[in-house]
């Protein structure tokens, strides 16, 4: 611990540990000094929670957690309450924004192996994050009660109730009704605003604290605390602020203007943020159209449409087998720093099956996110069954090929 | 000072601590899960539906409520039940082991009246009688939404957006007394 030369601070740090842990995670935290673009996402995922967690709380005091008036408290916030609309759309816009850097953020993960022993525990507490996220991504957006809202919770929820035997009354009890009703709408919204937030708040806190135990990765996938200088400083490491503080700022200047750019001009998405059918106030006897999930669902929403057949002499149904496959594709997640066996970390040190799985993996999850938003046909299933393969093949064969291929030498230094 | 740690005494209490620590758990997380079923007002609303079907006369339909719902009993003519077996070629899925009325009666079919492509409701033609979307009409239910073509006991003929059947929802006979919900 440095100096104290401020008398209150002095009293402070004796009865609550401020500067220690300022200096442990903020201040002298040391990170690698040369990072890449991909290392942005995290600090951006800090902000945008942020922003949700403060528009949330605004819109909590106007928004209507009955089936009656949803729908209507919904058009008062945007139309009746001042700069209610900012509100709405900057927590809708940054949902959608959420989800791509959490994307970009794990890709970068599986690129430069930030999952690798020792940093296990940061790769499953943010696997965690993405699961929580999706979870408070669906409940919030049942809560305008649009006709996207009913619908899609429907279908969502028809899939606990494919579960063999347990699944009917399981669906039900996660209703609290026969019917999607506005019993459901109103525990969702307990969990939307308070259980998964508080969860996601613990996991973050998590994530950081086992971050700064294990270091920062980097591109190179040089360990950067095996040369120190005299102080025990990384060599090539420099401290978190104010080199990593201020290089962030302008990167989040350029993330709010992009971000007010949608909310503003295009808050909708075109149809992709916002959802035209949700426009319309829920009708229980009138199905939309086409069933189509927002954007950062669709990858996943393809992988559970593009399973059309079920194991008939095991009693699993298309239905139930979709089901499982969509959740395996979350959990295989969760396993892959077990499933790397590669000596080096970064794809720049991989060999070329590593190189060709991330590409084939990549490619996959946008098809297949581009599937999930359109109307089924023949052709599409085909595709998105083949995406689906090349979804899991990369990380079931992980263990394979990360063992045997020909990996490079990585340098001693950053 | 030192005395001895008796291992066992402080083995057993871990033990019986756990125990009724987990007890108390478990015993609290029954009102919690319950409060998640379906509440006593919601059980009302989504209660089983009585039908006295001795007010139906033969080829009228009726629509009844249950669970949001709307339910078609329909009292089949006893030409409707001859034309019925003649239609199974016409149709995707015959749903011979349902039995011709696809009910546990042998002349009334109890149907959800939501049609299995995007449930609009079909409307119901029981004439038999050249029809605009079809010459040979026998009766049966069409969707003027997408055109789909169902027969009497809701069953869908081939080549029209409706993958499936016309749902039947849990039901029972007693007498002339229906019940929608429950199955005997």
């Amino acid at each position: 611990m440095s100096k104290q030369n401020n008398s209150f601070m002095n009293w402070l740090d004796k009865r609550f540990p401020v500067t220690e842990n300022l200096e442990r995670h903020l201040t002298k935290h040391p990170v690698p000094k040369k990072v890449n673009f991909f290392y942005i996402f995290g600090a951006l995922l800090m902000v945008i929670f942020m922003v949700q967690v403060i528009t949330g709380i605004w819109l909590m005091m106007f928004y209507t957690n009955t089936e009656e008036g949803a729908f209507a408290s919904v058009e008062y916030i945007m139309r009746d309450v001042e700069y209610g609309w900012l509100m709405r759309y900057m927590h809708s816009t940054g949902a959608s924004a959420f989800f791509f850097l959490m994307y970009f953020h794990m890709f970068r993960g599986l690129l430069y192996g930030s999952y690798q022993k020792p940093k296990e525990l940061v790769w499953l507490f943010g696997c965690f994050l993405l699961f929580l996220l999706m979870a408070e991504g669906f409940l919030g957006y049942v809560l305008p009660w649009g006709q996207m809202s009913y619908w899609a919770a429907n279908v969502i929820l028809s899939l606990f109730g494919a579960i063999p035997v347990i699944g009917p009354d399981l669906q039900v009890w996660i209703q609290g009704d026969y019917v999607l009703s506005g019993a459901t709408l109103s525990r969702f919204f307990a969990l939307h605003v308070v259980v998964v937030p508080l969860l996601m708040i613990a996991l973050v806190v998590f994530h950081i604290f086992a971050l700064h135990e294990v270091g920062a990765g980097n591109p190179e996938g040089v360990d950067i605390e095996k040369h120190r200088d005299e102080k025990g400083m990384p060599l090539d490491g420099a401290p978190f602020h104010p080199y990593k503080t201020f290089s962030a700022l302008p990167a989040i200047g350029i993330f709010f203007v992009i971000f007010f750019a949608i909310v503003f001009f295009v808050p909708e998405g075109g149809g992709y943020f916002l959802e035209k059918p949700n426009f319309e106030e829920a009708d229980f006897l009138k199905t939309p159209e086409h069933i189509a999930p927002v954007w950062y669902y669709a990858p996943f929403y393809s992988i559970l449409r593009a399973i059309t057949f079920g194991i008939p002499f095991l009693g699993i149904t298309s239905k139930f087998l979709g089901f499982i496959i969509f959740a395996a594709s979350i959990a295989i997640l969760f396993v892959v720093p077990w499933l790397d066996r590669s000596k080096v970390q970064s794809i720049r040190y991989k060999g070329i099956y590593s190189k060709i799985g991330m590409i084939l993996f990549a490619a996959s999850f946008i098809t297949l996110g581009y599937l999930g938003t359109k109307p089924v046909n023949e052709l599409r299933t085909l595709i998105a069954q083949i995406c689906t393969l090349f979804y899991f093949l990369p990380l079931i064969l992980m263990p394979i090929y990360t063992k045997y291929e020909k990996t490079l030498e990585v340098p001693e230094r950053l | 000072m030192s005395k001895k740690i008796d291992q066992n005494r402080r083995r057993a209490l871990h033990i019986t601590s756990g125990i009724v620590g987990a007890v108390t758990v478990a015993g609290f997380a029954v009102p919690f899960l319950s409060a998640w079923n379906p509440s006593e007002k919601a059980k009302a609303l989504g209660a089983s539906v009585k039908f006295d079907l001795s007010k139906l006369e033969a080829g009228a339909m009726v629509v009844l409520e249950w669970r949001r719902t709307p339910i078609f009993v329909v009292h089949q003519t006893s030409a409707a039940i001859e034309n019925l077996p003649k239609l199974d070629a016409k149709v995707t899925n015959p749903a011979k082991e349902e039995g011709i009325t696809r009910s546990a009666n042998s002349s009334y079919t109890v149907l959800k009246g939501v049609c299995t492509h995007l449930s609009c409701a079909p409307k119901y033609h029981p004439e038999i009688e050249p029809k605009a979307w079809d010459q040979e009409w026998l009766g049966g239910f069409f969707c003027p939404c997408h055109g789909s073509k169902f027969d009497l006991a809701g069953r869908v003929y081939k080549g029209v957006p409706a993958p499936t059947n016309l749902e039947v929802p849990p039901h029972s006979f007693d007498g002339d007394v229906l019940t929608i919900g429950e199955v005997a």
